[in-house]
């Protein structure tokens, strides 16, 4: 590598560390992005102009069609569906490192048919380069699942199956020892072959048993795993710009796996393995008929027209009813009327981290009254009306009390606080978890069934008269 | 040990913790665009893919490049436009609702 290349390579690393430095805060954040695309801008175009380049033909019809594909993916793409659209590009990351890694195989072998191993290796390379195919392959292939249930092309329940802990276990194992066996003898070629068929079971085997409310965790930790491929192909190449960038993109991808399991109080093995919202069973989960009253959105726009104060508890259902933009009209409507409007949205609402964010600003909604959890849990008990949309277990005060619960000890939103809660829901049926939520029979609660949209559209048209 | 693989070691330890200070900066609010800015970040695998496509001697590995470019390309490039759609969105100043139909 010449010098202006290694140079070349250290400006976009720190393009990349400042860009992600910037997204602290929103102000900031768009520079921040733009900052990190010019770091990959100079390193592309350094590497194209690297003597290794021989034959541009492939390398430019591949550039031509990857930028159409991803262009059109970006512009298309809904904002509600954006968990799927990071699991398909966290996928594609890790599937690119893995094929990296068993290309630079083929060329160090030194014969392209693999038949003679007259290559020479250092101890390091090998380790990576098994390293890089077995969790790129795992990226690729649970990132695919993991969007398949999202959008619902795959049933987002847990499938489970006899045995899940061991058969992971023993895939991973058998898998590393095969590795040890090719760090061993190299001319295996067969044996990368072998860890690339075990990770892509793997990936299925470790993310069909896992549901759809925990996909936040998933997708958090494929984009952990997208980093780290790229880090060990770093390794395998040498080439110290990828070993940073796919460091910070890992740790990003931990910090944030830990940060929603933190917010559902479980660990990361309970995710991964416990198969939670699988078990529910409506004939054994009713208890007793307790009945609730039905309120029409009539009874709500009246209790609303006399308030005050108003928090706005949105959850994955707003997404599913597309019904951000009504909600956001309605916001616009209370606030006109003199109330104090803001949204308080739980770490876990929606199917990724800062999904609910995204379509509020969507929908327009200044970023000042979006509210963490923690900022606004205290002003509930001094609030007129907490109203929820279609948000379930994260408002569900079963996890303060009831210790046999699934949801118990997860942090929630303490709606129940306010003086009056009007949630706005479907059906009665429990959320994610499979736990009958308390809140609905509170009697300060009003439940007002129906579509989001269509609710939030009536209570406009009625704050409005 | 070489002193190549030394240096990386160095640098793949440093970065991670530069990583954890400037990740656990970003509020949840930019949690959405931190994944998929992140994410197109860790595309930067597309520099071994342009060189594994490039080498020239056909064969296997010019094809596994060739589809690494592709993958690499899309991360790269839909992740940086769509983080830099939704970062658009996120205005400080309420807005009058004019987008709407």
């Amino acid at each position: 590598m010449s010098v202006v290349a290694a140079l070349s390579y250290l400006i976009a690393s720190v393009l990349f560390m400042s860009g992600l430095k910037m997204l602290s805060s929103p102000k900031t954040a768009r520079k921040g992005n733009i900052s990190a695309a010019i770091g990959m801008l100079i390193a592309i175009v350094v590497t194209l102009t690297d003597q290794r380049i021989l034959d541009y033909t492939f390398v430019l019809i591949g550039l031509l069609l990857g930028s159409a594909v991803g262009v059109w993916f970006a512009l298309r793409v809904k904002m509600t569906a954006m968990p799927q659209l990071v699991g398909v590009l966290n996928g594609f990351g890790g599937g690119a490192s893995a094929l990296v890694a068993f290309a630079e195989y083929i060329r160090m072998s030194g014969d392209a048919s693999l038949t003679v191993w007259s290559g020479e290796a250092r101890l390091d390379v090998l380790i990576t380069l098994v390293l890089s195919i077995l969790i790129g392959t795992v990226t690729i292939v649970g990132s695919m699942i993991a969007s398949a249930k999202l959008h619902g092309v795959m049933r987002s329940a847990p499938i489970l199956y006899p045995l899940q802990k061991q058969t992971n276990a023993a895939l991973l194992f058998t898998a590393l020892v095969l590795g040890v066996l090719f760090v061993l003898d190299p001319s295996l070629w067969y044996v990368l072959i072998i860890i690339a068929g075990l990770a892509v079971i793997l990936g299925v085997t470790s993310v069909i048993p896992i549901g759809g409310a925990d996909m936040p965790v998933v997708i958090s930790l494929m984009n952990s795993y997208s980093g780290l491929a790229g880090a060990m192909t770093g390794f395998v190449l040498s080439n110290n710009v990828l070993i940073i960038s796919g460091t910070l993109v890992g740790t990003s991808g931990i910090i944030l796996t830990n940060i929603m399991c933190k917010a559902m109080n479980r660990s990361l093995a309970n995710v991964l393995f416990a198969g939670v919202g699988a078990e529910y069973d409506p004939s054994v989960q009713a208890v007793e008929q307790r009945t609730v009253i039905r309120y029409t959105p009539e009874d709500a726009a009246t209790i609303l027209e006399s308030a005050q104060s108003v928090i706005i508890v949105p959850g994955y259902g707003l997404a599913v009813a597309q019904a951000q933009h009504v909600l956001q009209e309605l916001v616009n409507v209370l606030t006109a009327k003199g109330m104090l409007v803001r949204y308080g949205i739980h770490p876990v609402a929606g199917r990724m981290p800062g999904h609910m964010n995204v379509l509020l600003a969507e929908a327009n909604a200044p970023y000042d009254i979006l509210m963490e959890m923690d900022q606004i849990n205290d002003d509930f008990q001094t609030t007129d009306v907490a109203l929820v949309i279609g948000a379930n277990d994260v408002v569900n005060p079963a996890a303060r009390s009831k210790k046999d619960s699934p949801l118990y000890g997860m942090p929630i939103l303490n709606v129940d606080h306010a003086r009056t809660v009007m949630v706005c829901k479907r059906s009665l049926n429990p959320g994610f978890a499979g736990e009958d939520n308390e809140l609905f029979y509170n009697e300060k609660t009003m439940m007002v069934f129906g579509d989001a949209k269509e609710t939030v559209t009536k209570l406009i048209q009625l704050m409005k008269s | 040990m070489t002193e190549g693989l030394m240096i990386s070691i160095y640098v793949f330890v440093l970065a991670a913790f530069v990583g954890v200070e400037v990740i656990s900066k970003v509020p949840p609010l930019l949690h959405t665009p931190l994944m998929s800015g992140s994410n197109a970040i860790s595309g930067i695998t597309l520099v071994g893919s342009l060189i594994a496509a490039g080498e020239g001697h056909g064969g296997l590995s010019v094809i596994l490049g060739f589809i690494a470019v592709v993958l690499a390309t899309v991360n790269v490039v839909g992740g940086f436009l769509v983080t830099d759609r939704m970062l658009k969105m996120f205005r400080r100043e309420p807005q009058n609702k004019n987008q709407r139909a």
